[in-house]
């Protein structure tokens, strides 16, 4: 459990659970009329300059 | 993608994996039996093949949507992982990856260990040591092969690649009989995260619904802007690492 847990989750869990609740936002805004493929790469950003500053204030 | 990205993103993949279970397998070699090393790597080699004959033509029939959601998804975080590791340890705020100090450690831990022959292994320590190493490492590499050789419909050259990664990095360390500390493997890494970041943004985001502007030419703008943003990120640590080395020295 915690090697699947480490290979698939990795060092950061807000990572995971971030990419999981991207897709989950862009498959509900292009049921609709929105094209939403600008919400991953923004999502990109956040997320890794986010984990980036958690990782070097960590004390 | 064409044939030569696909070959390139799994070829460096693989490379870096293949360095660190490279660096396990010599620590058992040495310090133990090269005989049972040798069978534990060639046991995880054999299921790491059935896992690949099994799951390779089993996600051909998975569809296409579906598949580049979940695969996607994982390929992203697994990119992000790798990217933020790289970043990290090019800023100077993680240790760099030193095969040799991992080296020493496995050989330390190997020698303190007892012998134990077991079946036909005259060293059980040795073959369970490679075999782990070699499994584990390879796993996320069967990974990343399966799904983007399943995503760009050429299952074979993705194994091909991982193969001919596998054969070089595994050849080299047999040569030098010493851990391969001058891979540039943190620029490798920093190089895998920014592809499976980049695909994985974008098979994700397809999966899911979203239509790229200029279809699959969107990915010839995002992996630039991804490796531009890794860098600038990594600028950004470093000089705020050196601020910080200065303020404790001074």
């Amino acid at each position: 459990m915690a090697f699947w847990y480490d290979f698939v989750v990795g060092d950061d869990w807000r990572v995971a659970l971030g990419v999981a609740a991207g897709l989950a936002v862009t498959y509900l805004a292009s049921r609709g009329p929105v094209n939403a493929w600008w919400i991953m790469p923004v999502l990109v950003v956040v997320l890794l300059g986010w984990s980036l500053r958690r990782a070097v204030r960590r004390p | 993608m064409n044939g030569g990205g696909l070959f390139v993103a799994v070829f460096l993949a693989c490379a870096v994996e293949a360095v660190e279970a490279t660096t396990i397998v010599l620590a058992a070699g040495t310090a133990r039996d090269w005989r049972s090393a040798t069978a534990g790597t060639a046991s995880a080699l054999a299921v790491l093949g059935g896992l690949i004959a099994v799951l390779g033509p089993a996600l051909s029939h998975v569809p296409l949507r579906g598949l580049r959601l979940v695969v996607g998804g994982l390929l992203l975080v697994f990119g992000l992982q790798w990217l933020r590791k790289a970043i990290l340890r090019a800023s100077g705020h993680k240790a760099m990856h030193d095969e040799s100090l991992i080296f020493e450690r496995e050989l330390a831990a190997a020698r303190a260990a007892a012998t134990d022959r077991r079946f036909a292994v005259p060293d059980w320590y040795a073959f369970t040591l490679s075999f782990k190493g070699v499994l584990l490492e390879g796993l996320e590499v069967v990974f990343i092969a399966l799904t983007f050789g399943s995503n760009q419909h050429d299952i074979p050259l993705a194994a091909l690649a991982a193969s001919a990664a596998v054969v070089v990095v595994a050849g080299a360390g047999v040569a030098v009989r010493a851990p391969l500390s001058r891979v540039p493997e943190n620029t490798m890494k920093f190089v895998v995260g920014v592809m499976l970041t980049a695909f994985g943004t974008f098979w994700g985001a397809e999966g899911a619904g979203a239509r790229w502007p200029g279809s699959d030419a969107a990915l010839l703008a995002l992996v630039p802007c991804v490796a531009a943003f890794g860098l600038v990120l990594t600028r950004v640590l470093s000089s705020s690492e050196r601020e910080l080395s200065g303020s404790v020295t001074s």
